[in-house]
């Protein structure tokens, strides 16, 4: 003990006279571990707290305090109190003593024993003791921690306190200038607010020492460690101000005030503050500031520039009706949403009967806004606009006037989240439901293509919305959009009607079942429309079929197309069957949400599609006549219908597929095929010497094999690979051997790792080698020793082109086989391993080449590069930077567009070592924009468009030069070429010009 | 703009926007030369100056119409009618000073520029007519950093 005692003593003595401040650790290890004990410690302290010395006495305290914030947690209430009254007593003493004694504070305020009525005296003591703005930053912000833990543990004895309390906060608080202090007094001040501390007569203390800084304009320096946001700083003091509303006297005029303001940034930030409001207020704080605020909400939305303001206007607005609306109405009192809006409407609804003038779209906005902020402000704005803007209609007749009342009546037929009616309230169109169908059925039958474009959006609206569509408004509808599909050729309004047909059939496929898709399936089976009409047919019945019940109707239909395709009855072109397999697809990927629908491609679809395809091939074979089916476009076009249906197969149809397309493939298995008229020994595996015929049908095993998932046990799989093999190696027919070689990449990549799957591979890899020829077979994952052999091909001088693609083949996502979708084992990140390990290999390959050799390497980096994610393109780049400027002033043209496409987008957001490049860069760039191929002149010119916003005083030097290169091209013979100049040049000349950038 | 500073016209006509121009296929053929025609130099003006009142471009507010500019490529020549909103309007200086040096800045040297107000549509025409036909003003307004900066402002793309 005695031993303890005078190590001890050595300790302080060192800390206190020595000036040793490691010592204070110690000690606290020692007090931690029980070595000593605090009542100790303050003994062996005693000659130094009680010395005469100011600084001496600082260092004791300073010491005691170190300790006490390691070790506040093990104190008894007992030393807690006595501890207390210690240091309450020092906030008297000397001021260089008072840091410490603010931090000894600090830590026992955390303790978990507090003594009653310590808070209360700690407080007391500080506010009377200190004047809190003269100490330095560390010690305010002591100050709110003290205030902070007081309020988390002793919130009762707090509010005991009184309005005292946050006269001693305001107090305290007054001229606070520090972020971070801020942040913490914010919090405080937040408490207080939200925990109902009782204010008193200090509310307009408490709104005066925060808002002072409203709104915030902050912006943090450059190396802020502790990165605070203007953001930050924002939405706390908002969370303040908008807390309660007694503060809403202050509040509203201040920001009446401020919305007057010059600055963007204060508009926003009093709109959004508004707009909180609104969830707080009930309507007596805000009556008297209505007519106000919302003169300044309209003046806002009607006079601005910015989105931002705008968008923040409006959502104020909607606030302050939706506040408005909940309030409870008094038999006496006038209906103050009532009011309120009959100022709005008198203010916007003139402007809604100049259809032509600049403001009818701001007013539009605004009521819109406020109708949509609850149902009965929908209900009151709608029944007194919704009948002028159809009068308004049916009164003007040009068509440019129509549509924008049609546009404008179109956001209030759309209901808001908060507009909906609840249940058992009918929408609040009911009362004009009528007028609206007629009005929008007129404007279906207008000439112009805008006006009936706004019909179709506003008939999708009232269509979604139960009971504002009677069952024979329905049928009108319908005839109205399939007349409009075999009518109209405007692109943008066939894709309008398409779209809103989609929406309606979703809702009354009865309907559509019953006249949409009869009336399009005798128009494109009758042989006699032309290709365009057919199409939109085709389109529309895709987009229709979201149902099953309408997709057992219309999918039908296309195989009928189809069908007829192959007897060559309707004259159907190869790019018109094409379109009808894409639509058949867009049709199967509802399988992947429909169970029904995938059983129905199973069932009938594939089968009949499998059926066609070998049809159409047999008879080109044995007739020589040619059916469009055994084209390769169509045939392209067949294996994703089939590999989208087949990848939403669940897994019992899903394995029955499997077998039956293998059987069918290995064995000539015809039997589950509709219309049984086929062969019976069909070898459609077999490498045929005529061209492709049978053997390019091995695609439709990929589609169907290669989507199915993971799961699936595919039947027979190593006489199917062996024999895809074979076709791949031996088949002269380039669609063939290339399907063939994707449908092994697909299924070896489905395998398990395994022995089985290596034994594969080092057999295909010894037959490769032997036989070059074949490099489309590089298409696998597990291409990496295959790799090897292309680095071999690129000094070839012949094949060195074609190997660097392959490096794109690689790289690239395969729409066919090896994606997500297909449920194909893609390992993440293999993009970027991938370059990981070959790009250092390509650089050294490019270091070592000759010189004409060189622009393979390039050429096969760029493809690499190109297809990386972005965030690995902005690591990597540095490294690379020096070779894809090589790249540009390679000769090669490919290589040109293929660096310069993938350096465009990482010069939006520049790396740091791009700076020290630039001078190569323009040089290079600049030369590249007199190039005789436009897409590498126009590419060129959009990096120079690029570069001028990289930050201004790195990039000024370059601006003579550019202005003066630009000026060529905007002579340029080709007119994209003059566009890309043209902008280019008016940004360069507007850096570093007055009024610019 | 400030919120409390009363517009001139506060509450404008405005118009439909052409849409984009078509693409065609010979405008991606290497070898079919395009002249400048009218819509190009239409397009380079409507969609890229702002009137420097409203957040409009010239097109909304029908201030430059396609019809009233006339481009001959083989003679170097441009002739751009535009129409002030009101006839007496202030800024009709200003807006004629935009499209001069927008012209400038995207045409080649060998053009000659001709920017001059509708025949009829403002009370002082003949007096802008020949601010905006005097070389020698044109630089030196140019100059003049204040008027540049309102320029650049009218020739900035729209971001905020």
């Amino acid at each position: 003990m005695a031993a303890d005692n005078s190590v001890l003593l050595g300790l302080v003595e060192e800390f206190v006279s020595g000036q040793v401040d490691s010592k204070a650790a110690e000690t606290s290890t020692g007090v931690k571990n029980g070595q000593f004990t605090i009542l100790q410690l303050v003994e062996a302290l005693g000659v130094s707290l009680s010395s005469s010395q100011p600084q001496t006495r600082g260092r004791g305290v300073q010491l005691l305090s170190q300790v006490l914030q390691e070790c506040y947690s093990s104190l008894s209430e007992r030393e807690v109190e006595v501890l207390l009254a210690f240091y309450e007593n020092r906030l008297k003493d000397h001021y260089v003593i008072i840091p410490h004694v603010l931090q000894g504070l600090k830590a026992l305020t955390k303790c978990s024993v507090l003594p009653p009525g310590s808070a209360v005296s700690v407080l007391k003591s500080i506010f009377q003791d200190i004047h809190v703005q003269s100490l330095m930053l560390a010690e305010r912000s002591c100050v709110y921690n003290i205030l902070i833990s007081l309020m988390e543990s002793k919130e009762e004895e707090l509010k005991g306190l009184g309005a005292d309390f946050i006269f001693g906060f305001v107090q305290s608080v007054d001229g606070e200038r520090d972020p971070r202090n801020l942040l913490l007094a914010f919090q405080v001040a937040r408490n207080i607010i939200q925990r109902g501390y009782d204010l008193g007569k200090f509310v307009e203390e408490l709104f005066e020492v925060m808002s002072c800084y409203f709104p915030i304009d902050f912006s943090p320096p450059p190396s802020d460690p502790r990165g605070i946001t203007q953001e930050e700083l924002v939405l706390s003091l908002r969370a303040v101000l908008t807390g309660t509303s007694q503060f809403a006297e202050f509040l509203l005029p201040l920001i009446i005030e401020k919305l007057d303001s010059d600055i963007q940034s204060a508009k926003v930030d009093s709109l959004q503050t508004l707009a909180a409001c609104g969830l707080t207020y009930s309507h007596k704080e805000l009556a008297e500031f209505l007519p106000g605020l919302w003169s300044s909400i309209r003046r806002e939305v009607s006079q601005t520039a910015s989105e931002r303001v705008e968008s923040a206007g409006l959502s104020a607005l909607s606030a302050l009706v939706s506040c408005l609306s909940r309030s409870v109405l008094n038999s006496d009192s006038e209906d103050v949403l009532q009011v309120f809006l009959s100022l709005v409407l008198k203010d916007c609804q003139h402007h809604l009967c100049e259809p032509d003038l600049k403001l009818v779209w701001p007013s539009a906005k605004l009521l819109q806004a406020a109708a949509g902020a609850s149902y009965r402000a929908s209900l009151i704005v709608s029944a007194a606009i919704i009948p002028a803007l159809l009068e308004q209609y049916n009164n003007r007749t040009q068509c440019a006037h129509r549509r924008t009342l049609l546009e404008v009546l179109q956001g209030f037929v759309q209901p808001t989240a908060l507009s909906r009616p609840a249940d058992g309230e009918d929408s609040v169109l009911v009362a004009f439901q009528q007028s609206l169908c007629g009005v929008v059925f007129s404007a279906l039958t207008e000439s112009s293509a805008g006006l009936q474009v706004t019909a179709t959006r506003v008939l999708s609206a009232l269509g979604q919305q139960p009971g504002l569509m009677a069952q024979t408004d329905v049928e009108k509808a319908v005839d109205h959009l399939s007349r409009l599909i075999l009518e109209e050729d405007d692109p943008k309004l066939s894709s309008a009607v398409v779209e809103c047909s989609g929406s309606l059939a979703h809702l009354h496929p009865k309907a559509f079942i019953s006249r949409l898709i009869p009336r399009l399936k005798e128009e494109i089976l009758s042989g006699q429309s032309d290709a365009a009409v057919r199409q939109r047919c085709v389109t529309a019945l895709a987009s229709v079929s979201s149902l099953p019940s309408v997709v057992q109707e219309s999918a039908p239909v296309l195989l009928q197309v189809l069908a007829s395709a192959h007897t060559g009855s309707c004259g159907f072109s190869v790019e018109e069957v094409a379109a009808v397999c894409i639509s058949l697809q867009k049709i199967a990927e509802h399988a992947r949400d429909s169970e029904e629908i995938g059983r129905f491609f199973h069932d009938i679809i594939i089968p009949h599609l499998l059926g066609l395809c070998l049809q159409a091939a047999l008879q080109t074979r044995d007739a020589g006549h040619s059916s469009p089916l055994t084209d390769k476009a169509v045939l392209s076009a067949v294996v994703p219908v089939m590999s989208t249906a087949c990848a939403a197969l669940r897994s019992e149809s899903a394995s029955r597929m499997a077998a039956q397309a293998v059987s069918l493939f290995l064995d000539g298995d015809v039997s589950f095929l509709p219309e049984n008229a086929f062969p019976s020994k069909i070898q459609l595996l077999q490498s045929q010497a005529e061209s492709g015929g049978l053997s390019q049908l091995v695609c439709l095993l990929m589609a169907c094999v290669c989507s199915l998932p993971r799961s699936v046990e595919i039947p027979e799989i190593d006489r199917l690979l062996l024999q895809l093999e074979d076709l791949s190696c031996t088949c002269t027919h380039l669609f063939s051997f290339t399907s063939a070689a994707k449908c092994f990449a697909g299924l070896v990549n489905k395998r398990p790792a395994g022995e089985a799957l290596d034994a594969v591979l080092e057999r295909v890899m010894k037959r490769i080698s032997v036989e070059l020829e074949n490099t489309s077979s590089a298409q696998r994952t597990q291409a990496f020793t295959l790799l090897l052999w292309l680095f071999a091909l690129l000094s070839d001088p012949a094949l060195g082109s074609q190997a660097a693609d392959g490096f794109g083949v690689l790289m690239s996502d395969c729409l066919d086989v090896l994606n997500r979708g297909c449920h194909a084992d893609v390992r993440i990140m293999y993009r970027q391993r991938f370059f990981a390990e070959n790009s250092t290999k390509l650089v050294q390959g490019f270091n070592s080449a000759e010189q004409e050799k060189k622009s393979c390497y390039l050429k096969a980096l760029s493809h690499i590069v190109s297809n990386l994610p972005r965030q690995v393109q902005l690591t990597e780049l540095p490294a690379l930077l020096p070779l894809l400027l090589e790249a540009l002033s390679c000769a090669d043209q490919a290589v040109q567009l293929s660096t310069l496409s993938c350096l465009q987008p990482v010069l939006l957001e520049p790396p740091e070592a791009l700076r020290n490049q630039l001078e190569a860069l323009f040089s290079r760039l600049l030369a590249l924009t007199t190039s005789p191929a436009m897409k590498v002149r126009i590419a060129s010119l959009q990096c120079v468009h690029a570069l001028s916003r990289l930050p201004e005083h790195t990039v000024l030097p370059f601006r003579a030069r550019v202005l003066k290169a630009l000026a060529v091209p905007l002579d340029d013979k080709k007119r994209l070429v003059r566009k890309e100049a043209v902008a280019a040049r008016a940004e360069w000349f507007l850096l570093g010009s007055p009024g610019g950038r | 703009m400030s919120g409390g500073t009363r517009l001139e016209n506060a509450n404008p006509l405005i118009f439909q926007r052409s849409g984009e121009r078509l693409l065609t296929a010979t405008d991606e053929d290497e070898d079919v030369a395009d002249p400048i025609d009218d819509r190009e130099i239409f397009d380079i003006l409507s969609k890229s100056i702002n009137d420097p009142e409203h957040p409009l471009s010239l097109e909304e507010l029908n201030v430059v119409e396609q019809m009233r500019v006339n481009v001959n490529d083989r003679e170097s020549m441009v002739s751009v009618e535009f129409t002030p909103t009101i006839p007496h309007c202030s800024m009709a200086t200003l807006i004629g000073l935009s499209i001069k040096v927008k012209l400038l800045r995207s045409l080649p040297d060998r053009f000659k520029i001709d920017v001059h107000i509708t025949p009829g549509t403002h009370a002082s025409e003949d007096a802008v007519n020949k601010q905006l036909a005097d070389k020698e003003r044109v630089a030196a307004a140019l100059e003049n950093s204040q008027l540049l900066e309102v320029v650049n402002q009218c020739l900035s793309t729209r971001t905020m």
